[in-house]
């Protein structure tokens, strides 16, 4: 009998706390269109590809800080630094006196970009495709933002026309060249990517493709999808010094070892910012990636 | 082993030291809600940037808005983040210690906390779910909750668990402590394998969500999220002084306790419910904060004795002092940036745990 009942009072609890929730609920904050930036304005960017832009826009005066991200062009690393894109601290931000803010989509978390409103400080966000046209529109979006339409638009025309001859250079190549883009190795363990990554957008401008079918995002390949995959080159990002994967880790895996890829030693690492920044540089990283898969035969 | 060493000194015969101590347990609890206030007081004077408190308070009292942007700014800062914050911070570090006396008390194992019947998986598998399905198998919830849908669906968990739990060791109107200790050990595995599915289907930026959610953090305090969860808190908190002197009889066995006149299956009840929401709603706000639920209670223990007279309302203030305190070192320590809470509070907690363990082996050696 006593079970019968408190279970049912308890039962009530479950109501009552989402209602708790219901009622705290915030409206949620308009979206007003935005006006670009003062000129004079002190302006925080938020994701590598931003701050690169700022800076191939010539803007980079008006930035007062940077997120941990923003690694490039190294002048960027005198800047304070407010944290991980995703994961901004709202005072942190505001410490540093921003009049603006521009941001790479996803950059986060929710409540802070809330309270950074509340605070009337600007924010734009850029969206982010892995191809030739989201870049375009990521340097029209900062442009736009900056006040600099006419620089941006000059500054698109040239990443777009470097782009376009990068994805030249391969288009007459025969048979694609399969490339496996390793994140990390854990414990012998290979973490690759699949689509819907930037690696998967750089290997494909690049005039590859992907070893790596079937799954997206970035997941844990077993050994028999590395042999099934066959790829004929591995790329892997240079972290610098010691923290990257080594020639001897990666050919300690027999399922790699035995790949094209490995019997050839055809490794590659490239700079993360570089490679998968989807910014300014990338037609360079495309041209990069191109040469080292079919060699002489793209460099024209 | 150690019921004896951590609730034992609590019994009737004692009653002439146990009033010196009661005596001393009072002026310590004095001594800590003055640290309260104290740390509340940096707390809300420290952070990241420059804002003044007293500047804010000054136009608050003056009610006069002056709207120049520096001092919006200061306002916003003042108000909507470090308030809140505060707030928020004292809650979850209270609901977390309290949570641990009582779980200690009920199971009488010194190293029961809330983690242990499973609610934090429970509800770090609701809030696992919210990130990785939100914006498809789960998106009406989405929509339909915005912001607050992760906290609800962590404090869900949380609560599920404990639902689950309490049916599978509850029979014919008694509730095993033993049963539910075990299931809930196989329940949280059980979370911890969803999770871990749900961390396999996950694309990376979710996982990246995932693993800062998991480190815990008072970041995102906001008003609407401490009217969301106080009311479940300060219910589970008011609750725990009426259960004192139950723990204080049931650290003499189930069967003594009875006899004593003590309701043991209604505190049983009581205790889990209350700690389960306290635990659960800590948890949906502020993600996985560690170590505060276990290591409170045992410093206090050393400080005042076991008696849980004194000891829950101690664990709430020591508890709120402690989230405070490492909560204005992960906002200053890599300002402007933020680290998560939950990395300093394990820093800091596990050692001193270890040096808590040190103690009582040499206190058990005599």
């Amino acid at each position: 009998m006593i079970q019968v009942c408190t279970l049912r009072r308890a039962m009530a609890v479950l109501p009552m706390a989402v209602m708790a929730f219901a009622f705290a609920l915030s409206p949620a904050l308009a979206e007003e269109t935005q006006t670009a930036l003062p000129k004079d304005a002190r302006i925080v960017a938020i994701g590598g590809s931003i701050t690169e832009i700022i800076y191939a826009l010539g803007q980079e005066n008006r930035l007062v800080a940077r997120d941990s991200t923003s690694l490039y062009p190294e002048a960027a690393l005198a800047l304070p630094d407010v944290g991980y894109m995703r994961q901004l601290s709202p005072e942190g931000v505001l410490s540093v006196g921003p009049q603006g803010i521009i941001a790479l989509e996803g950059s986060g978390p929710r409540e802070a970009v809330d309270v950074l409103k509340k605070a009337s400080v600007p924010i734009f966000m850029v969206p982010e495709r892995f191809d030739r046209d989201g870049i375009v529109d990521k340097i029209h979006a900062v442009g736009a933002a900056l006040g600099e339409r006419d620089k941006a638009l000059e500054l698109a025309a040239s990443v777009s026309a470097d782009i376009d001859a990068a994805e030249a250079l391969t288009k007459d190549v025969g048979a694609r060249k399969r490339v496996l883009f390793i994140l990390s190795i854990q414990g012998g363990k290979v973490m690759a990517s699949g689509s819907g990554t930037a690696a998967n957008g750089v290997i494909a401008m690049a005039g590859g493709v992907n070893a790596i079918e079937g799954f997206s995002g970035y997941k844990q390949l077993s050994d028999e999808a590395i042999i099934t995959a066959r790829p004929d080159l591995i790329l892997l990002m240079d972290r610098g010094g010691a923290n990257g994967i080594t020639q001897e880790q990666l050919l300690a895996n027999t399922a790699l070892a035995t790949t094209p890829a490995g019997t050839a030693k055809a490794i590659v690492r490239m700079d993360g910012t570089y490679l998968l920044g989807f910014g300014p540089r990338t037609g360079a990283a495309i041209r990069d990636l191109a040469t080292a898969l079919y060699g002489a035969k793209v460099r024209g | 082993m150690s019921d004896q060493a951590v609730v034992g000194s609590f019994a009737p015969y004692a009653a002439q030291r146990a009033g010196e101590r009661g005596a001393r347990a009072r002026l310590a609890i004095a001594g800590l809600a003055l640290l309260l206030c104290v740390t509340a007081a940096i707390s809300l004077a420290s952070g990241a940037s420059d804002a003044s408190v007293l500047s804010v308070l000054g136009q608050w009292m003056k009610g006069g808005v002056n709207a120049d942007a520096l001092s919006l700014r200061d306002r916003v800062i003042i108000h909507d983040i470090r308030l809140p914050r505060l707030v928020l911070g004292m809650l979850v570090g209270a609901s977390l210690a309290v949570s641990g006396a009582v779980m200690q008390g009920l199971f009488r194992n010194p190293l029961a906390d809330p983690g242990i019947v499973g609610v934090s998986s429970g509800a770090s598998l609701g809030a696992v779910s919210m990130i990785v399905l939100g914006g498809t198998s789960l998106a009406p919830f989405t929509s339909l909750f915005g912001n607050h849908a992760l906290p609800l669906a962590a404090f869900m968990g949380g609560l599920l668990v404990m639902f689950v739990l309490y049916r599978v060791a509850t029979r014919g109107g008694q509730t095993s402590v033993a049963t539910l200790l075990l299931a809930g050990i196989a329940i949280g595995a059980l979370a911890g394998a969803l999770t871990g599915m749900l961390v396999f289907m996950a694309d990376d930026s979710q996982l990246r969500d995932m693993t800062f959610w998991q480190l815990g953090s008072l970041a995102g305090a906001t008003w609407s999220k401490v009217a969301a969860v106080a009311p479940v808190m300060i219910a589970a908190l008011a609750a725990a002084p009426f259960m004192a002197r139950g723990l204080n009889a049931l650290a003499l066995g189930e069967a003594t306790a009875f006899h004593l006149g003590v309701p043991v299956q209604r505190l049983k009840y009581v205790a889990i419910v209350a700690t389960a929401a306290a635990t659960g709603a800590a948890v949906a706000v502020s993600g996985g904060i560690g170590f505060v639920g276990i290591v409170v209670p045992h410093l206090l223990r050393l400080l005042i004795g076991p008696d849980n007279r004194y000891l829950l309302p101690a664990s709430a203030l020591l508890g709120a002092t402690l989230l405070l305190l490492a909560d204005a070192l992960s906002r200053t320590i890599v300002a402007p940036a933020e680290l998560p809470i939950g990395i300093v509070t394990a820093a800091a907690g596990a050692p001193f745990f270890l040096w808590i363990l040190l103690r009582r082996r040499g206190m058990l050696d005599l």
